[in-house]
């Protein structure tokens, strides 16, 4: 398994593919929401919690069909099938190889973005703990998403279709942590919702997206 | 016959206008979907049977 | 490749429905008509709602189904899942842009009604975006339907989504009331909160309500029907170039 968790790290790290672009995309979102906004601070400080917490789910979103889509084409999602390893398993390391690679670097980067947005010095502890604790949920949700939509030729379009519906309460509870952070308002009713969804998401839905793959793989 | 929609009667009208409409198309794709492939079953039933 | 005596199941169901559809039909037609010109022409104007208070007749049963389609479509991918009744899969599959339509009904009549009422097209109201999201979610389910060639693998992953998404459906419904409270009101049969609906209300929306549902089922069995004679299409036609 660990093997399997650095090899899938190291492929996304050389391909270049979804390590750089999900935080280049971040930026890019970050840079773009003043022009479309207008400049005003107040205005910024004001939505820059759900602007990040869009932009890094945007983001997040940018890179999901590479989790399984690689291997799917070359055949060693079929080899990994047949090893010893549970499904479930495989899924669950894939879906952390993605949260490696993706979320948590876009984690360290929501600071330095939240300076461009003039986010409350307040937000700021808030705003990196939300994203912590929501973005392995983004993952996991997201690799059953990718599970569903692996053996389609234009699966990307379909993927953002299934997987932003399911996105909703992990955004909508993030944001608003976030959101009161920054304002210095009471936490902990929505982080401990964020909290509760990610462990749900974490321990049940590797079995729906094992069970997918095993559809997929038939 | 018309009974009096007061200052509303466009909004009462346009409610009722795009749902029976929506419906109908509904069940318009339906009907026509459900001839057209019973037809198409059909003929490939009968070729089917000509065949072997 | 499936055989042909899977189909047995499926015929009987093609044959029992054609025979039941005509009545189911008219009943439909009646219940629907009498309901809807009950509620349009001879129901009198509400003294604060005015006669916005008719859209009500098409508010309120829409979204009812829009609501059950999707709790029958979970019925039917659990009984696929668990007992894999091909006519079960296919009546999801069938039942899925019924529910989108009645969706989309009660979102606009909603947004008709609001705009006098709420004096707004649209309010992020905690009702009006659950449905938003059902929306949505049904889009995605349909979406994958299409997508999949294959019909078993189709009917299997579109199964797995529909109970992943009842569950994020559900979580959504409470994420989104914690997130704002909404000037919706209440229960749907109470048309201002606090006060009971009157009887002069009531009883066409029950006729109509039972319009929809009966609606509904006569859409989804003529659906399931149509479904179940493509798949067999597609069967034979795969067996024939198999034969050439």
């Amino acid at each position: 398994m660990r093997a399997l968790l650095i090899r899938d790290i190291r492929l996304a790290v050389r391909a270049g593919g979804g390590f750089g672009l999900g935080l280049s995309f971040f930026l890019i979102v970050v840079v773009l929401v003043p022009f479309g906004v207008g400049p005003q601070n107040a205005l910024l400080a004001r939505i820059a919690p759900g602007i990040l917490w869009l932009g890094a789910l945007l983001a997040c979103l940018l890179s999901l069909d590479r989790i399984f889509a690689l291997d799917w084409e070359d055949g060693s999602l079929d080899l990994l099938a047949t090893s010893p390893l549970p499904m479930e398993g495989i899924v669950s390391i894939k879906a952390l190889a993605h949260w490696l690679t993706t979320g948590l670097p876009l984690v360290l980067a929501a600071p330095l973005f939240g300076v461009l947005l003039n986010l409350p010095e307040a937000g700021y502890k808030w705003l990196i703990l939300s994203l912590l604790l929501g973005t392995p949920a983004l993952s996991v949700i997201g690799a059953f998403g990718a599970a569903l939509t692996v053996g389609l030729k234009r699966g990307g379009l379909l993927l953002s279709l299934l997987v932003l519906p399911l996105y909703v309460p992990t955004l909508i509870f993030g944001a608003e942590v976030a959101r009161r952070g920054a304002e210095g308002l009471q936490v902990a009713t929505p982080l401990l919702m964020l909290a509760g969804i990610t462990c749900g998401a974490m321990a049940l839905l590797p079995f729906a997206s094992a069970a997918v793959l095993r559809v997929n793989l038939r | 016959m018309m009974p009096d929609l007061g200052k509303y009667a466009e909004a009462v009208l346009s409610s009722y206008a795009l749902s029976i409409m929506l419906i109908a198309g509904l069940v318009a794709v339906s009907l026509i979907r459900a001839r057209r492939v019973r037809k198409e079953l059909q003929g490939i039933e009968r070729k089917a049977k000509t065949n072997g | 490749m499936s055989s042909i005596w899977e189909y047995a199941n499926p015929k009987k169901f093609i044959e029992t429905t054609d025979r039941i559809l005509p009545a189911l039909a008219v009943l439909t037609g009646v219940a629907l008509l009498l309901g809807l010109i009950w509620g349009f022409f001879l129901t009198p104007d509400d003294f604060r709602q005015g006669s916005t208070v008719k859209i009500v007749f098409l508010h309120v049963p829409s979204a009812l189904m829009a609501i059950n389609a999707w709790l029958m479509m979970l019925v039917a991918s659990l009984i696929w899942i668990v007992r894999r009744h091909h006519v079960s899969a296919l009546a999801a599959r069938a039942a899925a842009p019924v529910g989108l339509v009645m969706t989309m009904i009660a979102l606009l009549t909603g947004a008709i009604w609001g705009q006098p009422m709420w004096g707004t097209w649209w309010a992020w109201d905690p009702r009006l975006t659950s449905f938003l999201i059902l929306f949505l979610f049904y889009l995605g389910y349909i979406a994958l339907w299409a997508a999949i060639e294959n019909d078993d693998t189709a009917a299997d992953l579109t199964a797995i989504l529909c109970l992943v998404g009842s569950v994020f459906a559900l979580l959504s419904r409470y994420a989104v009331n914690f997130w704002n409270q909404g000037l919706h009101q209440g229960a749907s049969l109470s048309v201002k909160s606090g006060e009971r609906m009157d009887m002069t209300y009531k009883l066409p929306l029950y006729v109509c309500m039972a319009g929809f549902v009966l609606l509904f089922v006569v859409l989804v069995l003529i659906r399931t029907g149509t479904e179940i004679r493509a798949r067999r299409m597609r069967v034979l036609l795969a067996r024939e170039r198999m034969g050439a």
